[in-house]
């Protein structure tokens, strides 16, 4: 899903950079007010996770594969604001020294991977809780249906950005029509790696995943959480 | 509240092994087929649109450690460097914030409570 430089025109990429520089501004404000001690390291933990498994392509179709964009795995592990400064600096190494997605395409690419996947997938997996029991099963459920939609709806952002200003000359309709189909696919993949790593953090603790946090874990005589909170 | 921060410990610590077990074992079995925006892109007809990237020839350009000769040792070699710095620089900033912010006190812990629980509940 990286976005090289040269796909979109000069001034698509400055209205994204301009509204990525925003989205990324405002969550670094709102983290600062609510960063807990337990929040700084998962939120690091979040980025190097999210690197490591946008290395791992998978084959989605003949010829074809996609990668975990991650923003809807961040967004719900830290929650909104940490999450997307999470998978930005992952954007931002990879842009910088790894040759992955261009520099003037870095708002693009921070607004189509991290910013518009994490709050929209974070949207819909509060969404689809509210209309199940409060349990793990219905994290982990909820959380492979967030991440599948957030790939198709970034790469939706993806066709109306190339609509505005794409340099191709391919229709708008055959773009729109060959991206969804190809991310859905993709969004499957999400979908499997967000449930389960949710699902592994949930299964343990999930007093520290975000989108968990109601969720305590099963009292126990004399474990550490029951002493911790009496 | 030190039990607790134990199982923090152990949580970040294990998740940091499976992230640096997947950037150096399992990446280089990754498949190297164009991604789903390449493949749209290259089926399109646009894909001659990309410009080559400024800093392609950077060291760890894509995902590889210049003048490492084994592929699969390259890539798993890229992937350990990008995942500790991804790791350094993320920690230090989230630290930088949870160093600066005003000692917790009674209010500031009823907010941040208050606005997790709004955010549950919407």
């Amino acid at each position: 899903m990286h976005v090289p430089d040269g796909f979109l025109s000069a001034g698509v990429s400055v209205a994204t950079g301009v509204a990525s520089a925003g989205g990324i501004g405002y969550s670094l404000m709102r983290a600062k007010e609510s960063l807990s001690d337990r929040l700084a390291p998962m939120a690091g933990l979040v980025a190097a996770f999210v690197f490591a498994v946008q290395m791992l392509n998978f084959p989605v179709a003949a010829g074809t594969s996609g990668h975990l964009l991650g923003g809807a795995l961040a967004c719900i592990m830290v929650g909104p604001w940490a999450g997307t400064i999470a998978v930005a600096i992952v954007l931002v190494v990879q842009a910088l020294l790894f040759a992955d997605g261009g520099l003037t395409a870095l708002g693009t690419n921070i607004l189509l991977i991290s910013i518009i996947p994490g709050w929209s997938g974070l949207a819909i997996f509060f969404g689809i809780r509210k209309f199940l029991p409060a349990s793990r099963g219905s994290v982990v459920a909820a959380s492979f249906v967030a991440a599948l939609l957030s790939v198709v709806i970034a790469a939706f952002a993806f066709v109306l950005l190339y609509a505005i200003g794409g340099s191709g000359n391919a229709p708008v309709s055959t773009v729109l029509a060959a991206m969804l189909s190809v991310h859905f696919l993709v969004g499957i993949g999400e979908g499997l790696i967000t449930a389960m790593t949710v699902g592994a953090v949930v299964a343990v603790r999930p007093d520290l995943v975000y989108g968990a946090h109601d969720l305590m874990p099963e009292l126990q005589l004399g474990s550490d959480v029951a002493v911790g909170r009496s | 509240m030190t039990a607790t921060r134990k199982g923090l410990a152990a949580i970040v610590i294990g998740g940091l092994i499976v992230t640096l077990g997947l950037a150096f074992l399992v990446s280089p079995l990754a498949s190297s087929s164009p991604d789903g925006l390449e493949k749209v892109a290259t089926d399109e007809g646009f894909i001659d649109t990309a410009e080559d990237h400024e800093l392609a020839d950077s060291p760890l350009a894509e995902y590889g450690v210049d003048g490492v000769e084994d592929e699969s040792l390259s890539t798993g070699l890229a992937g350990i460097v990008g995942v500790a710095i991804t790791f350094g620089i993320a920690l230090l900033l989230f630290g930088i914030f949870h160093a600066r912010r005003p000692k917790a006190d009674g209010a500031s812990q009823t907010r941040a409570s208050a606005t997790a629980g709004s955010a549950r509940s919407s």
